[in-house]
């Protein structure tokens, strides 16, 4: 008899084990789609007022959050030739490129130096790295202004390309950091005794050992400097050197009539090259995203 | 045999002056190196970070032109006015409400995705970091399309329903309301990420070692998962502190500062007095205002980053 309770007992409470776990998952996907529905909202909606005229938009007899009934492209038209937003786009192009190029020549070697090198002050310059990445835009925009005009770099995207570095390479450096430091320390001896400068220790073995987190530090510097928004606000007043971000808000959202459907339009392909860049890169993205709290 | 050791030995200690002379003039030239790779590391936060925190305390001494040293009036005049303590009470219920949501939600989701079965996983987590990834200047603009006073597609819905219709941005509290609503949804899935990854470092056996003890879930959250993320918690609280109180983006875009200054943050209010109005010293002061409390909140997480590259 009380084999047999002790043999049933465990299958009952198995399966209501199984039962409640089923219960468990169920709700944990209704509760995340709601969140997803939350999150992917904007987007969403952007993306259904891009393809509207603006006949269409103001039609308040129309459901908003369907899709257009008759889809169109005179958005995207006028966009391209109305309005300054190819030079935007090839502005930012240009300074993103620029920034992510000399955020990795100054933080690559850097990080090497102080990671894996040593010497007198590379603890507390390490640390003192860590510290102006916590040093936000808002709060250096002013003094940049006046460094950036004595400069005579004023109104000009060549004085962008001088202070994002201000966002990127103390991140780019601690993070780099935490990759060459988790690298084996044989494998900079070995390189030693067989005669390599550190030059070429660090482009022939730590390079391409600590190859995820470089790409984790260029997408992170890439995603910076294509999203930068108080910079260009402050220093740049001119459209032909102006770059997507504050030139979207600042151009196309002053007209009296609102051209929604543009706007909208301007917003997503300004966004697409970082969500296009996650889309593929998504793991080195996330490790870039944690490693700044776990490395180092 | 047994006295030729000791000469070597006495061979070997002769020999020794010259090999550390070597090895000394080999780690001087190493530090060399290692100081010429840091350099531009150096003039770049030398130059554009230290040196201009510097100059903002020195350009807050000054008169609006540049011209007169006024000591600490900038900071007297700016503590009588009214709108400075609207900026202040503004900034303090932004950061602290949004953070305390975003810390709310990310653990909830976080646990969520954690239950999933493991393939599905990775794409719910990529799906929902969607907002971290869209430039904030941008997405919030889409969130001021779906708040306009008058085509507001969440009124629109409202009103299908017989709902009331909201002045989303033209209220003061609902503005407010608004700013913390697009903070809340472009941070939550950063502490989603970060508090995924601490759960996935939770050994399990202490979970199993819980259930045996006949924890049962929400025991097993207080007493496990929670004091092992304690230290990436704080971590993400204070971070996300920093980057909450020092927001610039989401304020701009939404208000401009408005309804009657009632939404302005330091930055913005910043912006506004420096840029707009031109008076560059005046703003500087309004922005170190900030600097207390990221200087603060910079210590316990470096103590925290530390922790936690010990606990490693």
């Amino acid at each position: 008899m009380t084999a047999v309770a002790a043999d049933t007992a465990p299958v009952i409470r198995g399966g209501s084990l199984r039962r409640s776990r089923r219960w468990a998952l169920i709700t944990s996907y209704v509760c995340l789609a709601l969140f997803a529905i939350f999150f992917l909202t904007p987007p969403y909606y952007q993306l259904v007022t891009a393809t509207k005229s603006s006949e269409e938009i103001s039609n308040q007899n129309t459901d908003p959050w369907l899709p257009s009934f008759a889809p169109t492209s005179e958005n995207i038209v006028n966009l391209w030739t109305k309005t300054d937003f190819p030079i935007y786009l090839r502005n930012t192009s240009i300074v993103t490129a620029c920034v992510v190029a000399l955020t990795m020549i100054i933080s690559v070697p850097a990080a090497f130096a102080l990671g894996r090198m040593r010497f007198w002050g590379s603890g507390i310059l390490a640390t003192g790295v860590f510290l102006t990445y916590l040093v936000p835009d808002s709060l250096l925009f002013l003094p940049l202004f006046k460094v950036v005009g004595s400069l005579g770099l004023l109104n000009s995207y060549w004085g962008l390309m001088l202070v994002y570095p201000t966002l990127t390479v103390p991140f780019c450096t601690w993070i780099m950091i935490g990759y060459f430091q988790s690298i084996p320390k044989e494998l900079d001896e070995a390189a030693l005794i067989d005669g390599a400068s550190h030059l070429q220790m660090l482009f022939k073995i730590f390079i391409p050992v600590a190859l995820p987190g470089l790409i984790a530090a260029t997408i992170f510097a890439f995603t910076v400097s294509w999203a930068e928004f108080v910079y260009p606000m402050a220093f740049i007043f001119n459209s032909s050197q102006q770059v997507l971000t504050a030139g979207t808000i600042t151009t196309l959202v002053k007209a009296d009539v609102y051209q929604w459907g543009m706007i909208m339009t301007a917003a997503l392909i300004a966004a697409a090259p970082p969500l296009i860049l996650y889309a593929f890169l998504m793991d080195y993205y996330i490790a870039g995203l944690t490693a700044g709290a776990t490395k180092g | 045999m047994s006295e030729t050791i000791p000469r070597t030995l006495i061979a070997g200690k002769g020999a020794a002056p010259a090999r550390p002379g070597s090895l000394y003039r080999l780690s001087r030239q190493r530090s060399t190196i290692a100081f010429l790779f840091a350099l531009p590391l150096l003039v770049v936060v030398g130059g554009l970070i230290v040196y201009p925190g510097i100059y903002a305390m020195y350009l807050s001494t000054l008169n609006r032109t540049q011209t007169r040293f006024l000591g600490l009036g900038n900071y007297t005049f700016l503590l009588s006015r009214d709108t400075f303590w609207a900026v202040v009470e503004q900034s303090v219920i932004f950061a602290g409400t949004a953070v305390l949501l975003k810390a709310l939600i990310g653990i909830v989701t976080a646990h969520l995705v954690n239950n999933l079965p493991s393939k599905g996983q990775r794409k719910w987590r990529g799906m929902l970091l969607i907002p971290w990834v869209i430039p904030l200047s941008l997405s919030t603009l889409g969130w001021f399309w779906l708040l306009d006073p008058t085509y507001s597609a969440f009124n629109w819905f409202f009103a299908r329903i017989g709902g009331p219709h909201i002045p989303w941005l033209s209220d003061p509290m609902w503005a407010r309301f608004c700013t913390i609503l697009v903070n809340v949804w472009f941070g939550a899935p950063f502490f989603l990420i970060m508090y995924l990854a601490a759960l996935k470092s939770v050994p399990q056996q202490l979970y199993e070692a819980a259930a045996i003890d006949g924890a049962n879930a929400w025991q097993k959250l207080i007493h496990v998962t929670l004091p092992m993320m304690r230290n990436i918690i704080s971590i993400t609280v204070l971070y996300s502190l920093i980057v909450t109180f020092a927001n610039y983006d989401i304020v701009r875009v939404l208000t401009s500062g408005g309804p009657r200054n009632k939404t302005h943050v330091f930055a913005t209010w910043a912006f506004q007095l420096g840029i707009a109005s031109g008076d560059i010293p005046l703003g500087a002061s309004v922005s170190l205002f900030m600097f207390p409390i990221l200087g603060i909140s910079a210590i316990f997480i470096l103590r925290g980053v530390r922790r936690r590259g010990k606990e490693i």
